[in-house]
């Protein structure tokens, strides 16, 4: 680890050290507890009628053989629910001219994806709800689907929301520096044009929520599977008009997010409406056919981009046009322009070149709703980025890492702001570029991938530089309305016996949350790790807070643990002084002892003070009030977001008679400022990558021109799977950020971001010999042998 | 995607079970391994009325060696069918080929007959029994009749099969030849873009005689008698040759011309195998 | 078409004797009817392995599988195997590698990753990630998965 000692290098820390997680043992027990293990008395379960077609007028509705079926509760529509809730509508306001029509838990008179929620069939068993949803009567008036983003914003287009007058949800424009003096005047100028395919997170656990209502109380509980408990109580009272203070959300264990799970989803809201209706706990569990259509999808962008170049490699100026079409509405509270907006202003953002122009253009269209997704614009921008950063190397005859070399921000250039706005703190682009080099043997590589050429074996090296925006505050949700809280908050406890119990309003959803809280609680206060508890998800239990999302829960929910726990020590120490008749300044916390801080002699036990505190304040000194709690909220105020870095590496095998990829190896050297937990990290480095790969060869969701998805099942929608995938080298560097006493940034969405970059740059330079690029994703042997002109 | 309703039975015989069939009409289906009926019972895409799980019909297991050649009963679990050392003595396409189906869970309990009777264009026993000439065995109401494996399959889904009839087992002669075996598939386990099953028996360090049998190219699996006659003139007459034998059908990995192509790059890789071997 | 079926079978050791409907697969019958929710359906349609447990001591799809197909049937789910120390060696192994994160496919992935080493007791890197193919996890990127069946093969060598 760099940098100078702080308090956090303690001779007993738990910082920066690869702690398995203590939490980890009863999921492997099979004692895991999701939404769908939980049971209560009367629990009744939902299944939903969802329109067939991707546009559609509701002609009519006949519930009434459904209702009949035996074991079926209440069969509800959307007049069912009229003037139960508030519609919802996805704008920020800082999003300047955005527009998105309201949304509703059920159709009413019009749908405009495959897949939207008509009608709700409650029943005891799930099976039975299944059985009556068939027997609905439903008469649809097909409507023109407007699936193609380009057509929905052609002039002439037929706007989807008449009231809205075009399909634009959102547009935006970037210029600076001088764009078109430095095309005019470059040696040399490559463009190239991209496509990203939509496709979906496919959560393990599918969307659960359990949403349980008692009239008598006034109370609504609602157990669900997110990643934003607070954010949800807070939508849930605001938009079924309850009071705040009745609405209670627990998230227990979830099984996988990626940010599929912090969105509005009307089927959703209709469950808490119909909980709300009936005063009785209500389950939906959406299974895998409706997860295809229902999730939010993401990342369907087509891109034009151009950059101008020196002879000597220097980037002159780089201009992008994008076009995301992300369905009928804009999702609810986060909007789905962020996406594009990130990729606009994230382009070419990690190299010094200030000449940037770009053009973003968020179309609605007959398909489900797109919106943040794990890594979030990243992939997108850093995929074109670096293969134009490649091709560019080519035009020029320099090595890609060399060009790289010669346009990447110095290391020691920072701070800096980027062409389109954002503020980097301090990267380490270069060292962690030279340090992955080095570490894959780039060179070496270089020349086994020329020896093996000349054998007619065709292998690809691919690089990609990349940030990733973590830790946001204020600025990127909160100030345009939305109930999202860029701060979060710790109270930690110690407790009679010495134990420590530690509530957070980050959360958990297998990346290690409890225990990289755990251990900077328990460094802190100098206990062993399996003396503190460590209490997430659960509104009534924790702390305001935003949950997790843009990698924040390090960060953020981690230095508000860190002064939570400084804060307790500080009260522990004046409590154990008042007791001693000690100068607290002169005592420490070590091994579940107060110490001398010079020289560390035991002086009192943690325990010995919890119990003083708690049974025997009649031994305290006089006036003393123990205090063993405290609680610290923590906000990013300086910067907008807490950049990171890192250079991803892809070495692949092509099979150019068939277009078939092997895999063979991938790098990643990150920054993500101080390390807590480097097992954590890794892992989820390379989760993230993998992820990552699934976009960039696998997965997409193929519509037809009527707005059908072909492929909506998982034999047929291809996910990652162990055979095909790489061992995944991970190596950091560590630029702590300044801005907390912990340092630390994010890391969970960097595999992600980088990754689809490094792949598609691989398979360009397999390519080479060839003359041929692939620039569409996922690259599948069909559209690589079509690069190849070989079908 | 729960199931919906339907009534269940569990005959011991396989008289019994075929009397069932009879009875249930259209609505009556047999329940053997369930990999492929199952799904589609999930996602609601079949109704059945009945169900007639076949599991405990004895007559219908079993793998034994003759003189000429195996007999496969059609309830062998896939898994059993790839582990026996008969099938890897006498048919070894077979043993080759098993690896390939799914994951291990499924061909627990998928059976071989129940693979042949789903006739999937893209699966790797039908075309592995075409290759290997086997008689296919179907017990009816009517009484027991033989069809050849090359008549079986006769596209997407279907076989020469009748509503009220039970494959019961699979007469295969030894195989003649070195094994071919080669699949493209995305993923480990999936259903092949385009495969290869069949065998070649050489003489003099050249392919004298070959079966090869293209699967998920077109509707159902094809014994490629074209190419496999050009082979003796030279590779590529045979690769050539595959115009008069398939029929390319596009699916989402690839059009009809793509698995034309992929087509005639396994046959060239299959002979390069084979010849690598020999020498 | 509602009548039931009374099944008898065994699970995870114990005798259990129910009233089931046809259509109730292994999987909602071991969650819902037993309460045993370690096993999990994630597609029921046999894609993901989510839902691999074991009957008969092999592995097979819970819910490709309905509980009436069952009767006389032994089944072991991640709770019994867990309890019975049989799964020792890999439950170690992955907590050690952080092998797991959101939980949610690991009954399933255990039971394919003992079920391989059952039967190959020393694999090759490219033999697990071969079987671990019939299991779907997103969280992970499955190298350190591949890595705790690696040490946990070499582990169980030193078993009696």
């Amino acid at each position: 680890m760099t940098g100078p000692l702080s308090s956090l290098d303690r001779p007993v820390s738990y910082i920066g050290k690869s702690v398995p997680r203590p939490n980890a043992k009863r999921l492997l027990a099979g004692r895991g507890r999701y939404v769908d293990d939980v049971r209560l008395p009367r629990l009744a379960h939902v299944a939903f009628l969802r329109c067939p077609h991707a546009h559609a007028r509701l002609k009519s509705l006949d519930i009434a053989a459904a209702a009949r079926v035996p074991g079926v509760v209440r069969v509800v529509t959307a007049k069912d629910l009229a003037g139960r809730y508030t519609p919802w509508v996805g704008t920020l306001t800082h999003f300047k001219g955005m527009k998105s029509a309201p949304q509703h838990p059920l159709v009413a008179e019009r749908a405009t994806w495959q897949g939207e929620p008509v009608a709700a069939v409650v029943a005891e068993s799930r099976a039975l709800a299944e059985d009556a949803v068939a027997q609905i009567d439903i008469v649809w008036e097909e409507l023109r689907p407007l699936t193609d983003m380009h057509a929905a914003l052609a002039p002439g287009a037929v706007p989807l929301h008449a009231e809205l007058g075009d399909n634009l949800c959102f547009m935006r424009s970037i210029d600076a520096g001088a764009v078109d003096e430095a095309f005019a005047g470059a040696d040399c100028v490559v463009e190239e044009s991209y496509s990203f395919a939509r496709h979906t997170g496919v959560c393990p656990e599918p969307r659960s929520i359990l949403a349980d209502f008692d009239p008598a109380a006034g109370s609504l509980t609602v157990h669900y599977s997110s990643q934003a408990p607070h954010m949800m109580k807070e939508i849930f009272a605001r938009q079924f008009d309850l009071p705040e203070s009745a609405v209670r959300v627990i998230c227990n264990d979830v099984g996988g997010s990626y940010g599929i799970k912090i969105h509005v989803y009307p089927d959703e809201m209709a469950t808490v409406a119909i909980a709300l209706l009936l005063g009785r706990p209500i389950k939906f569990i959406a299974d895998r056919l409706e997860s295809f259509v229902s999730d939010i999808h993401a990342r369907e962008h087509r891109i034009k981009a151009r950059m101008a170049l020196a002879k000597d490699g220097t980037i002159a100026a780089l201009a992008i046009d994008d076009v995301t079409g992300i369905g009928p509405y804009s999702t609810y509270p986060r909007t789905s322009v962020v996406e594009g907006n990130q990729v606009v202003g994230l382009v070419g953002s990690w190299y010094r070149c200030r000449n940037y122009r770009a053009q973003l253009k968020v179309a609605f269209q007959t398909k489900p709703p797109t919106t943040q997704y794990r890594a979030v614009g990243h992939p997108i921008a850093t995929a074109v980025t670096e293969a134009l950063v490649d091709r560019a190397a080519s035009a020029v005859g320099l090595d890609p890492a060399e060009l790289r070399r010669r346009n990447l921000i110095a290391d020691d250039a920072y701070p800096w702001t980027t062409a389109s706005g954002l503020k980097f703190e301090k990267l380490s682009q270069q060292a962690s570029m030279e340090k992955l080099l080095k570490l894959m043997d780039y060179d070496g590589l270089r020349r086994e991938q020329a020896a093996l050429r000349s054998r007619g074996i065709h292998r690809g090296i691919g690089l990609a530089c990349f940030v990733e925006l973590t830790n946001p505050g204020p600025a990127f949700y909160g100030v345009g309305g939305a109930p999202i809280s860029s701060q979060d908050g710790c109270t930690i406890r110690l407790d009679p016996g010495g134990s420590v119990t530690c509530a957070t309003g980050v959360t958990e959803q297998g990346q290690g949350t409890e225990t990289m809280v755990a251990q900077i609680v328990a460094s802190t206060l100098g206990v062993t790790l399996d003396k503190v508890r460590v209490v997430t998800g659960d509104t009534e239990r924790t702390p305001y807070g935003g949950g997790t999302w843009a990698s924040r829960g390090c960060g953020i929910g981690g230095e508000a643990a860190l002064q939570g726990a400084l804060a307790l020590k500080a009260n522990i120490l004046a409590l154990a002084g008042a007791m001693l008749q000690a100068d607290p300044a002169a005592l420490d916390l070590a091994g579940g002892w107060v110490v001398d801080r010079a020289g560390g002699n035991r002086r009192i036990g943690l325990d010995e003070v919890g119990r003083a505190a708690y049974f025997r304040g009649d031994t305290l000194p006089p006036g003393v009030q123990p205090e063993l709690v405290a609680t610290r909220h923590y906000m990013p105020r300086q910067y907008p977001f807490a950049f990171t870095n890192g250079t991803q590496a892809s070495y692949l095998e092509l099979d150019v008679d068939t277009g078939f990829i092997k895999l063979l190896k991938h790098w990643v050297v990150e920054d993500c400022g101080r390390v807590v937990n480097p097992l954590l990290v890794e892992e989820q480095i390379r989760g993230g990558v993998v992820q990552g790969i699934g976009g960039a060869l696998f997965e997409e969701c193929i519509y037809d021109e009527r707005g059908q998805l072909l492929n909506g099942t998982l034999a047929d929608y291809l996910v990652p799977m162990a055979g095909e995938m790489p061992d995944i080298v991970v190596e950091h560097v560590e630029t702590p950020t300044a801005e907390s006493t912990l340092g630390a940034k994010g890391a969970g969405e960097a595999g992600t971001g980088g990754a689809p970059a490094a792949i598609l740059n691989a398979v360009n330079d397999a390519l080479t010999p060839f003359k041929a690029r692939v620039t569409e994703m996922p690259m599948t042997p069909r559209r690589i042998l079509a690069a190849l002109g070989k079908a | 995607m729960k199931a919906p309703p339907f009534r269940y039975a569990r005959p011991r015989t396989l008289e019994a079970a075929l009397k069932l069939l009879a009875a249930g009409g259209d609505g009556a289906r047999l329940l053997a391994g369930g990999q492929s009926l199952v799904p589609a019972l999930n996602m609601r895409l079949l109704e059945p009325t009945m169900l007639i799980d076949i599991n405990g019909v004895d007559e219908l297991n079993g793998i034994s060696e003759s003189r000429s050649g195996i007999r496969v009963g059609a309830l062998t679990r896939q898994a059993m069918l790839g582990a026996s050392d008969i099938v890897a003595r006498r048919a070894p396409l077979l043993t080759t080929a098993v690896p390939f189906i799914a994951h291990e869970a499924i061909r627990n309990r998928g059976t071989f007959g129940g693979s042949l009777a789903q006739a999937d264009p893209a699966a790797e026993l039908p075309a592995c029994v075409v290759a290997l000439d086997a008689q296919l065995e179907i017990a009816g109401p009517r009484g027991r009749r033989r069809v050849a494996s090359r008549d079986f399959f006769k596209g997407v889904y279907e076989t020469a099969l009748a509503r009220d009839e039970i494959l019961v087992a699979a007469e295969i002669p030894a195989q003649r030849g070195a094994t071919l075996f080669l699949e493209l598939a995305r993923r480990q386990g999936d259903y092949a873009i385009a495969g290869l099953a069949g065998w070649a028996a050489l003489q003099q360090g050249r392919i004298a005689e070959a079966r090869l049998v293209f699967f998920g190219t077109d509707i159902r699996a094809i014994d490629a008698k074209a190419a496999a006659a050009a082979l003796a003139t030279s590779v590529e007459a045979a690769i050539a040759a595959l115009d008069h034998d398939l029929k390319p059908v596009a699916d989402f990995n690839a059009s009809a011309a793509m698995k034309r192509h992929l087509a005639g790059a396994l046959l060239r890789r299959a002979c390069a195998t084979v010849m690598a071997r020999a020498a | 078409m509602s009548e039931t079926v009374t099944i008898r079978l065994t699970v995870n050791g114990t005798a259990v004797e129910r009233d089931v409907q046809p259509r109730l697969n292994l999987v909602d019958f071991l969650r819902d009817d037993l309460g045993l929710t370690g096993t999990h359906w994630s597609c029921e349609h046999g894609a993901c392995g989510a839902c691999t447990v074991r009957v008969d001591g092999n592995i097979v799809r819970g819910c490709l599988i309905f509980a009436v197909q069952l009767g006389g049937a032994n089944v072991e789910t991640i709770e019994g195997l867990a309890e019975s120390g049989a799964l020792a060696e890999l439950q170690a192994a992955f907590h050690a590698r952080n092998a797991v994160q959101c939980g949610f496919c690991t009954a399933g992935m255990l039971l394919t990753a003992d079920a391989l080493l059952r039967r190959d007791p020393d694999p090759r890197r490219e033999t697990i990630r071969a079987a671990l193919s019939a299991n779907y996890c997103r969280c992970t990127g499955y190298h350190a998965i591949v890595d705790a069946v690696a040490d946990a093969a070499r582990e169980r060598t030193k078993r009696p």
